[in-house]
């Protein structure tokens, strides 16, 4: 009876005999039974589900989320407007209109500053290639994640936004516990 | 004992609305099982412990768009999940589950519908829920609804007749084919379920697969045919399907407790027979809490090998079962 079972398991009677001859199983039905205490025994274990939104799974200190842009110290923007990064965009995400300093009018220290500054997170990848382009580490990709929106508009962060402290929602894990070095380009920006 | 007819509606109506709150909650049930089977939490949103979710969604589907196949055939494809679900809910009329009360002047039964040939009224009512689950997959007019409304064609006509044989062990014993006697005869005797251990087997191994269940789900195997029949269902029309499908392992079940475990009765005892309801709802959910760690437990069977077992081993063990029960019974007499 076991064997019939067995058999009906493999599919493949004349196989099925030649295994059990090379190497004795339990049976079958014991194994189904054995599975039923197993399935049972995880009924009181407890569950692994991290519940999200209340529990933030710390992020990896070289995360690569929302950008940010950067000031000097003296309040100029780094950004000069070179659109290097637009160019070096896979996705092409990033939109850059420069305009000329001037003596009135100055926001960044070279002779140009972005008037416009768009970044489509819509169509963002987040790969990183706009702060390895830019010259003056004036962009930089951040830890936030939660960048869902109910309208694709609100999707595309302005320079205001990207200039502005980002709300830290996102807790990041200690770097001292990853051996990832901070890269040149973060830690001096 | 009769009762009148406007007392039979009523309990009609408190009857279908149980059943179907208790399908409710035992998708709600299933979900959180499975879930802690599996070291997940299941739906914990929706209200306290996910308590809402059924009703969430309910309404989530009724407000869904009720999605047509322009080259579906109108008239099947529209009946067949009314059917399924009909058929399924009305099984449940001729489930004893009490002794009947006297309230004020009147007397209630325990049971909708006092038929004397309630099984093969549920047998018969099953039969034609399963063209609800054929009709249903070939009146959409997709290859995927067709394949598995084959495979519940062949699959369902398969294991109905183990079906049938495992019950009949039961009903040679009790001699009678009314439900109400058979949960009478139990009373004082053991239930059947300890002579007719084997039938019993064959009853709910081949009662998994006729309500296609876990490990015999291969009318709606989702890594090979999309959803099976019900592929071209949504909304509202996919919910009867689905309320179909529960309601039939809650009638299952039901079954099973009538004609092996006793039906209503608590163990051992008479003076709380009052209370069969509640001992029927223990039973009851004992038996869903087994069809939900079978699914948790076995993985999906082949084809063949569903076709080979359902054919080669229940439908024999079936048949001397009950034929071994008949000799008992003739021998004994």
């Amino acid at each position: 009876m076991l064997r019939i079972f067995r058999c009906i398991r493999t599919g493949n009677a004349r196989r099925c005999a030649r295994e059990s001859e090379e190497k004795p199983m339990s049976p079958q039905p014991v194994d189904t039974l054995k599975g039923f205490g197993v399935t049972f025994k995880q009924i009181f274990k407890k569950p692994l589900t991290q519940q999200y939104p209340e529990f933030k799974r710390p992020v990896y200190p070289r995360f690569r989320g929302r950008h940010r842009l950067w000031r000097h110290e003296n309040g100029l923007e780094k950004c000069v407007g070179c659109s290097l990064c637009a160019a070096a965009c896979p996705a092409d995400c990033i939109r850059v209109v420069a305009a000329e300093n001037t003596p009135e009018n100055r926001v960044s220290p070279g002779e140009r500053y972005a008037r416009i500054y768009e970044i489509n997170l819509s169509r963002c990848i987040f790969c990183g290639y706009c702060e390895l382009a830019c010259p003056f580490d004036a962009i930089t990709l951040g830890n936030e994640y939660e960048l869902a929106e109910y309208d694709r508009d609100d999707q595309i962060y302005t320079k205001d936004m990207l200039l502005a402290e980002p709300i830290k929602r996102v807790p990041v894990a200690d770097a001292e516990l990853y051996d990832t070095p901070i890269p040149y380009y973060r830690a001096h920006s | 004992m009769s009762e009148p007819w406007w007392v039979s509606v009523i309990k009609a109506l408190v009857i279908i609305n149980l059943v179907l709150l208790t399908f409710a909650y035992t998708t709600l049930l299933e979900r959180k099982l499975l879930a802690r089977m599996q070291l997940r939490f299941g739906p914990n949103r929706a209200g306290p412990y996910g308590l809402l979710q059924p009703i969430a969604d309910l309404v989530k589907l009724v407000r869904k768009e009720s999605f047509f196949p322009t080259a579906a055939i109108d008239a099947p494809y529209i009946l067949a999940p009314v059917v399924s679900a009909f058929t399924a809910l009305a099984a449940f009329a001729v489930i004893p589950f009490g002794n009947g009360w006297n309230i004020w002047r009147y007397h209630v039964n325990g049971v909708v519908a006092n038929v004397p040939i309630s099984l093969i009224l549920i047998f018969a009512l099953g039969s034609i829920g399963i063209y609800g689950f054929i009709v249903g997959g070939w009146a959409s007019e997709s290859k995927y609804s067709l394949l598995g409304s084959m495979r519940t064609c062949a699959q369902l006509v398969s294991y109905e007749v183990s079906l049938a044989l495992s019950v009949l062990g039961v009903v040679i014993t009790a001699g009678s084919l009314s439900l109400v006697q058979i949960v009478h005869n139990q009373a004082h005797s053991l239930w059947y379920v300890v002579p007719q251990a084997v039938g019993f087997l064959v009853f709910l191994i081949s009662g998994v697969a006729e309500t296609s269940r876990a490990p015999f789900d291969l009318p709606e195997a989702e890594q090979e045919l999309v959803a099976g029949y019900h592929t071209e269902y949504s909304g509202m029309r996919w919910g009867l399907f689905q309320m179909a499908e529960y309601v039939n392992m809650i009638t299952l079940s039901g079954l099973a407790i009538t004609l092996f475990l006793g039906g209503w009765h608590f163990p051992f005892a008479h003076g709380v027979d009052f209370l069969g309801p509640l001992w029927f709802f223990v039973k009851l959910l004992a038996l869903l809490f087994a069809f939900i760690w079978l699914r948790a437990t076995l993985p999906r069977l082949r084809y063949d090998q569903l076709m080979s077992f359902g054919w080669k081993i229940l439908l024999p063990v079936a048949t001397v079962n009950a034929l071994v029960t008949a000799l008992v019974v003739v021998w004994a007499n």
